[in-house]
């Protein structure tokens, strides 16, 4: 299948009035259409300035960022931050139609999707409620709902779980990647929980520590009963995929 | 549980909200004796010949004195000029502290330049400003009101600006992130989420635009309480400056009090 997306030797660096540092070395890699994609990484090894350059929220300093996409077509692109980030003073309904309220395409249809997305996510009753009355799960759903509204071809999750307690990120990752499995969206996850990553992705990268570079591209291959990323865990090949990741990643820190 | 453990229960929490409201009512009841006794001794001190009362003035001098004004009317011209005035400038400062933070903010230059300026006319006693207003405005209620308004005008920049930078920027990332630009960023989530702090400037504002009108009526006015103040002192009219010193307090108070009604209001709505 054709790439959705293809990054081309992505440089970045930060820069002060100490001197400049290096983010990003030569990163390239493909992504195919409806493919779940993990990145991780050393902390701060600058998986989330990726995550911005492709979300064109930074321009990278060289290489290139290019979507398969034509005039007719175009891939929008949606974006899942650390925390909610739900408007305390809007209601439920109204938080999750900011994305088509800010790019003036509200219609009756994207009404029609927030509702239908409301009702399958098991948040419809509390539309009216404002963000603070939910818990911090229900809330992580909500803000899917809003990035899933704009109906993006590639959605981006920047450590999307990060902020939530465990159990409460165990079932709230579960859920979201089933969601996301279920709608054939092409996601790209940065996490630095290892076996949230084997659970959810098809395919995992590894960057090195900064300037982080690809290290190795690992396919996830699990033979399951079920497929949902709780059960995942469970899958024989987990345990080798978990020490062969931590290897990869504490020879970074070792190094 | 059973019903009778229920039942003490229930009698310990009324004991308690029995206790609170005495509390609470014996602590109004407090508050007005320690007026009516200021207010006996006032009276009293005067009639024994403790303190002249031309100087000190009385409280039946000064309810009478209350009560000619209410009369001849001069209560409703003089207050009323005192309000409008305060209400004017108040609202400008408002209007041009929100405008003024919101270019700071939308221009990170321009709030580099701005910030020692703003630092240095927000230090500066503003009383000293009124004589040049007097000069370049001449006297009457164009010169008050903008008494009124420099003496809030800078602090209210300041503090609106330093709340609308303090934004979470995630947030304004998320807007970003949706498509939105720095239009979308100030009015979907630094507005609305300043609107506790812009509430409390107000607060703030409205007692300082009395201060500032009161300012300018001392040196520009032919009407108004700061006018009655002043003329009353130098006709050595004590009642007159002593009774307008008192429709000062109140106005003070029902203004505060009206915003922090609009304040309840909005956490109510929120």
């Amino acid at each position: 299948m054709d790439p959705i997306l293809e990054c081309k030797n992505i440089c970045f660096s930060y820069h002060n009035l100490k001197g400049e540092t290096k983010a990003l070395n030569n990163i390239s890699f493909q992504v195919k259409k409806g493919e779940f994609l993990a990145i991780v990484g050393p902390s701060g090894c600058g998986k989330s300035t990726l995550l911005s350059i492709i979300a064109g929220l930074l321009e990278p300093e060289s290489g290139e960022i290019l979507l398969n996409e034509n005039e007719q077509n175009k891939i929008r692109i949606g974006y899942m931050l650390q925390q909610d980030h739900l408007l305390e003073w809007r209601t439920i309904w109204k938080n999750v139609l900011l994305g088509p309220e800010i790019s003036k395409s509200l219609s009756p249809q994207k009404e029609a999707l927030a509702q239908k997305l409301l009702k399958d996510y098991g948040l419809y009753k509390f539309k009216d409620k404002k963000p603070g009355e939910l818990s911090g799960g229900m809330k992580q759903r909500a803000a899917l709902i809003r990035t899933m509204v704009m109906e993006p071809g590639l959605l981006l999750l920047d450590e999307p779980f990060s902020a939530l307690d465990y159990q409460t990120r165990l079932m709230v990752s579960a859920d979201i990647g089933t969601i996301i499995r279920a709608s054939g969206i092409t996601a790209i996850l940065i996490t630095h929980d290892l076996s949230e990553a084997i659970s959810l992705a098809d395919r995992i990268l590894v960057l090195t520590k900064r300037p982080a570079t690809i290290k190795n591209n690992i396919p996830v291959h699990l033979t399951l009963p079920e497929d949902t990323p709780l059960a995942a865990r469970n899958a024989p090949e987990f345990q080798d995929l978990f020490s062969l990741l931590w290897k990869e990643i504490s020879d970074e820190y070792s190094g | 549980m059973n019903i009778a453990d229920n039942q003490q229960n229930l009698n310990a929490q009324q004991l308690y909200v029995k206790k609170h409201h005495r509390h609470h009512h014996m602590i109004t009841l407090l508050r007005i004796l320690v007026l009516i006794i200021f207010l006996t001794l006032w009276e009293c001190s005067g009639r024994l010949g403790w303190i002249d009362t031309f100087f000190f003035s009385s409280p039946s001098m000064v309810i009478s004195f209350f009560v000619q004004m209410l009369m001849d009317g001069s209560f409703f011209a003089h207050t009323g000029i005192t309000l409008l005035e305060t209400l004017l400038s108040f609202l400008l400062i408002t209007l041009i502290s929100i405008l003024s933070a919101t270019l700071l903010w939308y221009s990170k230059t321009l709030s580099e330049i701005s910030e020692p300026y703003l630092v240095v006319l927000n230090s500066l006693p503003k009383s000293a400003l009124a004589p040049l207003f007097i000069v370049w405005l001449g006297t009457g209620i164009n010169t008050i009101i903008v008494a009124g308004i420099s003496v809030a005008i800078f602090g209210s920049v300041i503090s609106l600006y330093t709340s609308f930078k303090q934004v979470d920027p995630e947030k304004l990332k998320l807007i970003y992130t949706l498509g939105g630009r720095r239009f979308d960023a100030f009015h979907k989530v630094v507005l609305p989420s300043s609107i506790p702090a812009i509430l409390s400037s107000m607060k703030v504002n409205i007692g300082l635009a009395l201060v500032g009108v009161i300012i300018g009526e001392f040196l520009a006015a032919r009407r108004g309480l700061g006018y009655l103040i002043i003329y009353g002192s130098q006709v050595f009219q004590l009642n007159m400056v002593i009774t307008s010193i008192i429709i000062l307090c109140v106005i003070a108070m029902g203004l505060y009090q009206c915003i922090q009604w609009a304040e309840h209001l909005y956490k109510k709505k929120a």
